[in-house]
């Protein structure tokens, strides 16, 4: 997928009507196109790509448009059921290597005042909200792969909620992809615009099916948050380890409003995260929880971007990983705070666990302060398994093996804690003890 | 019950810490082992855990036949030693009932008993807590988490009546205690004493010594047991120091 191909593959797109869609929607597109040609694919020259190299995606033969089996491959819903958290009254859209899949789709109906739909039925039905805000808050003038995903977007969901509407369940979106999609590329698109105090869940799943692999998913959400909305936004990414995932979350936060993000990450063989927000509004704060599970080979990253523009703004963050095997890890959290964004209250917070010697982990707090007037911190900690903890677990009669799955648990279940969803938070439970199981690096000396 | 002899430890590649112990526990005993700061008294109550610091460098230790210095810490713990910490560990996000239930059934599977569940634990848990006087609300606080001084010897004392030892071993239980945690603390022990169980006390001072009372006082030096009595050697100690004991010429290892 050299850039040069991929700018071909373009113009094909464009000459085929650019997936039709309204009529700003091409000059969009273009307009994102020329940016990726401009840019190119980010190197580690790039400040905000110094640990990853994404040679593996640039020179890899990802067809941004596949056709054929990648996307004509039916599921029935007892494929994706695991994924459901067994909630199928959740409103859900699914997606099957990037196209929408009505069949599966489904839940509860929607509720006065919520707007759950795929974008290529929003394309046609809801256009004036999709003018107003696709491409106006994930920034592709200087992110490639939003620039890529921007100009190749065909699929992912509108989820739109009036002022005032309160959602008790979550809104879910799961992706999932099988073994046709290898080889290609996923663009998907997601825009949510939360309305002056509303308040919603979304949940958004990256996953694999039946050893899918050689795949990119290239996520690209972006949320507009209204005068004291809150969203709370959950991305649970547990792609296979042979997959390639970019995702970003990209928000714009209006007065007093809160965006509440939990970000779990343990599949990809490179895999990349980004929340970015922008606190625009006084009073406005994120909440900011990641949590990566890394073993094998696997090179994931991750990276924040709270941007403090406006007073008395608040940001708390707190991302944990842990890393097993020749694993590389990688955490860069920046915030900024601009001259008028006195009164900013930040706290950031990285700790890692290295569960052997091999495993690596890069983690870059960086704070770029320009008011007088602000109360920040920030700390990184890396460290192993506490050998007397162990000792003391084993002394009660507890296995090496069990006391090192129950340290490693303990030091996840800070952030999983955090978890506003109850069957998420099980479910992470779940997978965080049943990953690191067989760890067998700390072995007893 | 617990036999060594000739015990001999140390720390990485330093000079031995324990120089040739030799004591004999019967079911039923309690002995007292009593030593300034540096004698080796923790080292030998470590040792006898499992705590992989210390390298044994010569010597045995039996516990019922078993060589003791042939297991993982887990498996002395399975067949019946618990050593009651000095310094217990915190462990953050593991809670007090996850953490006991997991010891619990351990060692009841490798006793080849069925688990029981938290239900059953429950009740088991609830027997126990009123002996160290503590309320059910810590079991679902963290193992040893931001508890007290007092808190944490408690919980040890706790641990030991739930997983009913053959052999405890207190390493300075009572450092750090006031008067009140100490007898609360002494009391749970005294009531877990068995005609078929065994209690090695290791301890700087006397006063513990008060509230549990030994049959057997040993008072270590310098990595030897330099002397050994019953209950009235401890008064002895505590009104002379431990400067009347004499010092061993520097041993051949």
């Amino acid at each position: 997928m050299t850039a040069p191909v991929l700018l071909r593959e373009f113009e094909d797109f464009a000459a085929n009507g650019g997936g039709s869609g309204p009529s700003w929607l091409l000059p969009l597109r273009r307009a994102a196109i020329d940016r990726f040609a401009a840019l190119g694919f980010p190197t580690p020259k790039n400040e905000d790509w110094h640990f990853t190299s994404v040679a593996p995606i640039a020179d890899g033969t990802f067809r941004a448009l596949p056709g054929g089996p990648a996307r004509s491959v039916r599921l029935a819903a007892v494929d994706v059921e695991p994924f459901t958290f067994a909630r199928p009254d959740w409103i859900r859209l699914v997606f099957v290597n990037g196209r929408y899949d009505a069949a599966l789709s489904g839940g509860a109906a929607r509720p006065a005042g919520v707007t759950v739909t795929d974008l290529a039925r929003a394309w046609r039905e809801q256009p004036e909200v999709l003018e107003r805000h696709v491409g106006k808050v994930a920034d592709y003038q200087r992110t490639a792969f939003t620039a890529l995903n921007t100009a190749f977007m065909r699929d992912g969901a509108l989820i739109q909620l009036a002022p005032n509407v309160e959602l008790e369940t979550p809104i879910h979106l799961v992706f999932v992809s099988t073994p046709e999609a290898a080889g290609s590329a996923s663009h998907v698109r997601t825009l949510i615009v939360a309305g002056h105090h509303a308040r919603a869940t979304v949940i958004e799943s990256y996953v694999s099916l039946g050893g899918a692999n050689g795949y990119f998913t290239n996520a690209v959400t972006e949320a507009v948050l209204g005068e004291g909305a809150t969203l709370a936004h959950l991305k649970l990414q547990t792609e296979s380890e042979r997959a390639f995932h970019v995702g970003t979350l990209q928000a714009h936060q209006g007065r007093d409003s809160h965006l509440v993000s939990f970000s779990y990450a343990a599949g990809g063989e490179l895999a990349r995260t980004n929340v970015y927000t922008l606190l625009a509004g006084e009073g406005s704060g994120a909440t900011l929880h990641g949590l990566y599970l890394l073993d094998g080979a696997q090179h994931v990253d991750q990276q924040t971007r709270i941007e403090h523009a406006s007073p008395n703004t608040f940001s708390r963050e707190v991302y944990k990983g842990i890393l097993d095997g020749s694993s590389h890890g990688v955490f860069n959290g920046q915030v900024f705070v601009r001259p008028e964004a006195q009164k900013t209250d930040g706290k950031q917070e990285n700790n890692n666990l290295l569960l052997s010697a091999q495993a690596r982990i890069d983690t870059k707090p960086q704070l770029e302060i320009f008011a007088d007037d602000v109360k920040c911190t920030h700390g990184a900690t890396v460290g192993r398994l506490d050998e007397m903890a162990l000792f003391y677990m084993k002394s009660r009669g507890i296995g090496a093996e069990q006391a090192r799955k129950l340290l490693t648990y303990a030091f996840a279940a800070g952030v999983i804690e955090a978890v506003g969803v109850a069957e998420v938070r099980a479910e992470l439970e779940a997978l965080t003890l049943r990953r690191f199981a067989g760890a067998g690096a700390v072995a007893a000396s | 019950m617990l036999d060594i002899r000739n015990l001999q430890a140390r720390v990485g590649g330093g000079a031995d810490i324990l120089k040739g112990i030799t004591l004999h526990v019967n079911a039923g005993e309690v002995h007292a082992v009593m030593g300034p700061n540096g004698s080796g008294k923790s080292t030998l109550a470590q040792v006898l855990a499992g705590n992989p610091v210390y390298e044994v460098t010569g010597g045995s230790a039996t516990l019922d036949g078993n060589d003791l210095l042939a297991m993982q810490p887990e498996e002395r713990a399975h067949a019946g030693l618990f050593m009651a910490f000095q310094y217990p560990v915190e462990i953050p996000g593991v809670s007090n009932a996850y953490f006991l239930r997991s010891a619990y059934n351990e060692i009841r599977k490798a006793h080849g008993q069925e688990e029981v569940d938290p239900l059953e634990f429950l009740d088991i848990m609830e027997k126990n807590l009123a002996l160290v006087d503590m309320e059910p609300s810590m079991l679902n606080r963290s193992v040893n988490a931001g508890f007290s001084g007092g808190e944490k010897k408690r919980n040890e004392i706790l641990q030991m009546a739930v997983l009913r030892p053959r052999l405890a071993i207190l390493d300075e239980t009572d450092s750090g205690l006031d008067i009140d945690a100490l007898r609360i603390v002494a009391e749970g022990v005294n009531k877990l004493r068995r005609p078929d169980n065994a209690t090695i006390v290791v301890t700087h001072y006397q006063r513990l010594l008060n509230h549990i009372v030994p049959d057997f006082v040993h008072v270590l030096s310098a990595g030897r047991i330099v002397k050994s009595g019953g209950k009235e050697l401890a008064l002895e100690l505590e009104d002379k120091g431990y400067d009347w004991i004499e010092t061993p010429a520097e041993a051949v290892a």
